[in-house]
């Protein structure tokens, strides 16, 4: 497998896009990567997106923003992995370089959630899990995410206020973000006091319902040039568990995040100490807590005790969600694991301004689907 | 699922819903619900029907206050561990919401789970409420 490096990244702002649609924000952030890298036109587009068909009543999104974006007659085509489809496209797209089968490919992240009614977004959204034995019993997604929740506290002793740290963190990076939804701080008091969505789960636990769209240009070796500040991928891989939560061997223990972690760091060469930061799918706080416990960054259940210390917070051991991340940049599903790999493509080339980690060199971002059902792990290296 | 469940897919997913039909490892002996046609301990083929009895307790659960299109909420669902050692997910019925803890011992019973709008068809399923103390269970006939 050949290596291959992203040297050009571009992301429309995150937020309520009233007036643009899926080509409008897919154009964009397709043509803001490809000016970043100075090329015209590419072998191929891999577009990740979850719901273009449920909510937005589009499919064959490979077609429509090849030719929105200019890019016809390139190969094109959607991959879906539900709220891990970004990470996915980016995979996807990672893996047709290394193989040799195209020199320079395009992967976009995107989602227009907004074009639909709040009760039409939940369903949507529940799609990513079980439908016959979960989504079919009346299981949101909110609610999938409470009864990991609600376990968590009740094996750890962790109270709600304890959630908070990764919150207050998200909206602190964010404020020093242009392209973030929520660029105001929040305390510990402002979380504990939010209405409950599914109890034990309250609005400022969870990320918002928003659009956006985030794209990378990857190439191969042969294909770098000197105007390139190239950014190399040293590992990608992906793994999948049971699709309900009833079927999980251990419900605290994201086995596709954990497995593709592990394979992503024998991969690169690199471990959970090497990883000078982290995006995390930071879609609720319990599940934040679940990917650093999956990817080695703290034990099973001693997330929380390592977050009150400090160690994911801007200047700790490993600074998370270090744009505002899914919580506070926003999440449109199938953009943001694209969203991780822009945000740690700029720490990696030192552009990330008030919010640079200093001396960033590798950098880890993980996206995860239907509560961990598919996992998507990226080890970049500068 | 913006439609909900349309009535081919009610019709096979039956045994499942009304009699907790899974299947049951023929090599290996381990039980599995749903049912799959692979045996998730040892990937052996030979699985055979299974009908599991219905109780367990409860390994954790959430109240619905703002549910999917084609529910009315709020509502409670749970994590049910399935005395066989199978987990199960459901709605809780017949309970207040404050009382519900984990551990609680539940039984399996058939309700309405979902309503195809005002002229629609009915889906029956399971769902799962307190097991009832001897005393308040009613007396036999006879």
């Amino acid at each position: 497998m050949r290596d291959v490096f992203i040297v050009g990244a571009g992301q429309t702002p995150v937020g309520e896009h009233w007036g643009l649609g899926l080509r409008d924000l897919g154009a964009a952030a397709i043509r803001a990567a490809l000016d970043d890298a100075r090329v015209e036109t590419v072998d191929a587009l891999f577009v990740g997106n979850m719901l273009g068909g449920a909510i937005n009543g589009q499919e064959n999104l490979g077609a429509l923003l090849a030719d929105a974006a200019g890019l016809l007659p390139a190969e094109a085509w959607k991959v879906e992995a539900a709220c891990a489809s970004g990470g996915a496209a980016v995979r996807a797209a990672a893996l047709a370089v290394a193989a040799g089968a195209h020199d320079v490919a395009v992967a976009i992240g995107i989602e227009k959630m907004t074009d639909a009614v709040s009760d039409q977004v939940t369903a949507g959204l529940a799609t990513a899990a079980d439908g016959d034995y979960e989504a079919s019993h009346g299981l949101s997604f909110v609610a999938l995410s409470a009864l990991l929740m609600r376990r968590y506290m009740h094996e750890t002793g962790a109270a709600r206020e304890d959630f908070a740290p990764f919150a207050v963190n998200a909206h602190r990076n964010a404020a020093g973000n242009a392209n973030a939804m929520f660029r105001e701080p929040i305390s510990v008091e402002e979380f504990a006091r939010s209405p409950q969505v599914a109890s034990p789960i309250g609005v400022l636990d969870a990320a918002p319902v928003c659009d956006g769209a985030a794209a990378v240009v990857v190439c191969s070796r042969d294909f770098l040039r000197g105007h390139h500040q190239p950014v190399r991928i040293a590992a990608s891989a992906a793994a999948t568990d049971s699709i309900g939560l009833a079927g999980r061997a251990d419900l605290l223990t994201l086995g596709a995040a954990r497995r593709s972690a592990e394979k992503a760091f024998a991969a690169s060469g690199f471990g959970p100490k090497d990883c000078n930061l982290f995006e995390a799918h930071d879609a609720f706080t319990i599940i934040t807590a679940l990917s650093l416990e999956a990817c080695g960054f703290a034990p099973r259940g001693e997330a929380l005790k390592r977050a009150a210390q400090g160690c994911f917070a801007r200047g700790g051991c490993v600074p998370i969600s270090t744009f505002g991340g899914l919580k506070a940049r926003g999440h449109p599903v199938g953009a943001s694991g694209a969203y991780q790999i822009v945000e740690a493509t700029a720490q990696l080339r030192r552009e990330a301004g008030p919010n640079q980690v200093p001396g960033a060199r590798v950098a880890l971002t993980q996206s995860i689907g239907g509560h961990g059902s598919i996992a998507v792990t990226h080890v970049l290296e500068a | 699922m913006s439609e909900g469940m349309d009535l081919p897919r009610y019709h096979r997913l039956t045994p499942a819903y009304y009699r907790l039909e899974g299947r049951r490892c023929a090599q290996c002996g381990a039980l599995q619900f749903p049912p799959r046609e692979a045996c998730g301990a040892c990937r052996s083929r030979e699985t055979e029907l299974y009908r599991f009895r219905g109780r367990g307790t409860v390994f954790s659960f959430a109240e619905v206050a703002m549910p999917p299109q084609g529910f009315s909420g709020p509502y409670l669902v749970a994590l049910i561990d399935l005395e066989e050692g199978v987990r199960v997910t459901a709605q809780l019925t017949d309970v207040d919401p404050d009382e519900v803890e984990i551990g609680m011992p539940v039984e399996m019973v058939t309700r309405r789970i979902q309503e195809k709008g005002p002229h629609g068809y009915l889906v029956y399923g399971y769902k799962f409420r307190p097991v009832l103390h001897p005393r308040q269970r009613p007396a036999k006939a006879g």
